[in-house]
């Protein structure tokens, strides 16, 4: 239980910040989610791995997040784009999140003990980022959102990959990964921005 | 000196080096030189053997380290080299005429040695981090320039990006099903992660709607060179796979599921290039036409083990150089390219409407071109297993073929009474005639890309042996 203390508690922080990016509706908050988001998944992925390799998630994620951070403060107010996509609105995507919350309530026991060793918190964070991220893909067509969504996903697949693979080189190419998704989602936003505004 | 360096850093160092060349004619030439010597030595040079040259004695490696995992370029493996840089050479010599080689160089270098490495490294499903990469490095191609990207270019991104992960869990569980052959369920888990990957990294239908509008929404030629390459190398993938799994490429299910894949990719290519108007969608309807080919042909392969996929390739890579080539002179500007701005083309630009329309014939497989012969094969090897898959077959080739000749009436179509001089340059006509002629050579005399593609199966241990 002792072990496992940090990993619930990462799960708790993993739950309250994927829920919040995807609810949030102004970029600096979910920039600020995100991070707090990397925290949490890199909590999870040192139940398994080391903490270097844990460390290197980390500051990867951080260092997207800060690229796509450091695009948008640059950037004039861009129009909060009303996805004219029906439903809509705070409380159907809290509706959304919630599923995915039953969703990992409900699998994580069952998967845990299809997959022995690696442990409920383990894939219950990793059922919750990866699937916020995934209806944060499906539910917009806005840039720093999409990147978020992807950067999200591919948190929540880590911290289950880093419980089956413990090699250096595949973490060390998802870190490269994460931060070419950050740069791309960089240089995608600033085809988007005025020449003015630079 | 190992292989790996060799063909693997020095296309991404040239790539790199190429960004401060500030001319299209240079940039061009660097990247076609370099991958032409690249492709030369992979054909003169064995691997993993010892060459006497005076007293010098030189070696290519077969292997080299990096983190802890092994990155293997086996000496089996060594025409296929040729072909991927022998066909991306003519790419970047024809990037000059399309006006694009600063910007097609450089990252399409880099792309290239990401996807050779993901070939090489081992354990070989790793290679869907570096397919990641390449996709990642891609996107600036993409797109009009200071325009905002368009909704293809972002579907492409994320469903490449969708793809890695099914693609390294499918790793992990047919590991599980080495070790526990005998469990059902895991097989199936195995198999179902291995196809959502496939399907996502592959543009398997229905996840194919953004290569049309990837070649609307960016230059014909820089989007052309993605829809050649990763296809290809994705394949490569896929058949590594069969290869290694013996309950793979021995089950009918997974067989049976890629040639109806591959019939579906086809019939709808072929149906929506029926109905196309925009010269650059059509391009893409053929792309994910040749992917299904291509899926058609792997279940052939593994089915009946006669090597129906590597003689696709060369024709394949020839139409699509071609058909990039000619959109990119006629598109300068990203004028649109739809059947009304093309009316009368065909007296402004002969040389690009007749690729054009050439290539589109050869994906086809109309006969005497390039595609023909290797058409044949697939339908006699369809029509071996199902009549009806057959006559499906040639429905998808005839949609193919209507495609081919609506953008043949489009653009024969007279647009004033003025005679208009042709508005080709001079390299433009060398490089599209030197391409046509290669289509109708090729269709001619199909057995010259047997020197190339002959030894391919080689890579392989138990496919089309």
């Amino acid at each position: 239980m002792t072990n496992e203390l940090p990993a619930w508690i990462a799960l708790v922080v993993v739950t309250i910040s994927a829920a919040g990016l995807f609810l949030s509706r102004d970029w600096r908050w979910g920039l600020a989610f995100m991070a707090i988001q990397y925290l949490g998944a890199a909590t999870l992925t040192w139940v398994h791995w080391p903490i270097g390799m844990s460390a290197a998630f980390l500051v990867a994620g951080w260092m997207s997040t800060a690229l796509i951070g450091m695009t948008l403060t640059s950037a004039p107010r861009l129009p909060d784009a009303m996805e004219w996509a029906w439903p809509q609105g705070r409380l159907f995507r809290a509706f959304m999140a919630g599923i995915v919350f039953v969703l990992a309530v409900t699998f994580s026991a069952r998967i845990d003990s299809f997959v022995a060793g690696v442990g409920t918190p383990v894939i219950a964070g990793t059922i919750l980022v990866a699937g916020l991220g995934l209806l944060q893909l499906g539910s917009t067509t806005q840039i720093p959102r999409v990147i978020l969504g992807l950067l999200s996903l591919l948190a929540g697949f880590e911290i289950f990959y880093a419980s089956v693979e413990g090699s250096i080189l595949v973490a060390g190419l998802l870190s490269v990964v994460t931060l070419g998704l950050g740069l791309t989602g960089s240089y995608l936003l600033g085809a988007i921005i005025p020449e003015e505004a630079e | 000196m190992s292989g790996p360096a060799l063909w693997i850093l020095v296309p991404m160092a040239v790539g790199a080096v190429s960004l401060i060349l500030l001319s299209e004619r240079g940039a061009a030439w660097a990247g076609g030189i370099t991958c032409l010597a690249l492709a030369a030595l992979a054909l003169l040079v064995p691997i993993d053997q010892a060459l006497l040259i005076g007293s010098l004695s030189f070696k290519v490696g077969s292997t080299a380290s990096l983190l802890g995992r092994s990155i293997i370029i086996p000496p089996a493996d060594a025409p296929f080299l040729a072909l991927l840089f022998g066909t991306s050479a003519l790419w970047f010599l024809g990037a000059e005429a399309a006006g694009v080689a600063r910007r097609l160089v450089p990252l399409g270098m880099v792309i290239l040695g990401l996807l050779i490495g993901s070939l090489a490294v081992q354990p070989f499903l790793y290679a869907a981090i570096m397919i990641e990469m390449a996709a990642l490095v891609a996107i600036p191609l993409l797109g009009a320039p200071g325009q905002p990207p368009a909704r293809a270019v972002i579907k492409f991104l994320i469903y490449e990006t969708l793809g890695m992960p099914c693609l390294l869990l499918a790793g992990w569980l047919l590991a599980g099903v080495e070790t526990s052959p005998g469990d059902p369920a895991l097989t199936i888990q195995a198999t179902v992660m291995l196809g959502m990957g496939f399907a996502l990294a592959l543009a398997v239908f229905p996840l194919n709607d953004w290569m049309p509008g990837l070649m609307e929404a960016s230059e014909p030629y820089l989007a052309g060179f993605l829809l050649w390459l990763f296809p290809v190398v994705i394949v490569i993938f896929g058949l590594s796979f069969l290869d290694s799994y013996a309950w793979l490429r021995t089950s009918t299910a997974i067989l049976n599921g890629l040639r109806v894949m591959g019939l579906l990719m086809l019939l709808s290519g072929g149906a929506w290039s029926a109905l196309e108007r925009n010269a650059a969608r059509l391009l893409g309807h053929a792309a994910i036409a040749e992917t299904g080919l291509m899926l058609i042909a792997m279940s052939l392969t593994a089915s009946s083990g006669d090597d129906l996929v590597f003689p696709l390739l060369i024709p394949r890579g020839a139409a699509m150089i071609l058909w990039a080539l000619a959109l990119s002179v006629l598109g300068r500007g990203f004028a649109p390219m739809d059947a009304t701005a093309l009316k009368g083309m065909g007296r402004t630009h002969p040389w690009a409407v007749a690729s054009v329309v050439l290539s589109a014939l050869s994906v086809a497989g109309f006969p005497l071109l390039a595609g023909f012969p290797d058409r044949i094969d697939l339908w006699d090897g369809l029509g071996a297993t199902s009549i009806l898959d057959a006559v499906w077959f040639l429905v998808g080739m005839a949609g193919l073929t209507l495609g081919g000749l609506r953008q043949l009436a489009a653009v024969i179509g007279e647009s004033g009474e003025q005679p208009i001089p042709p508005q080709e340059s001079v390299l433009q006509r060398g490089m599209l005639g030197a391409g046509i002629a290669l289509l109708v050579i090729l269709g001619l005399f199909p057995r010259i890309t047997e020197l190339l593609t002959g030894p391919l199966p080689l890579m392989f241990e138990h496919l089309a042996r």
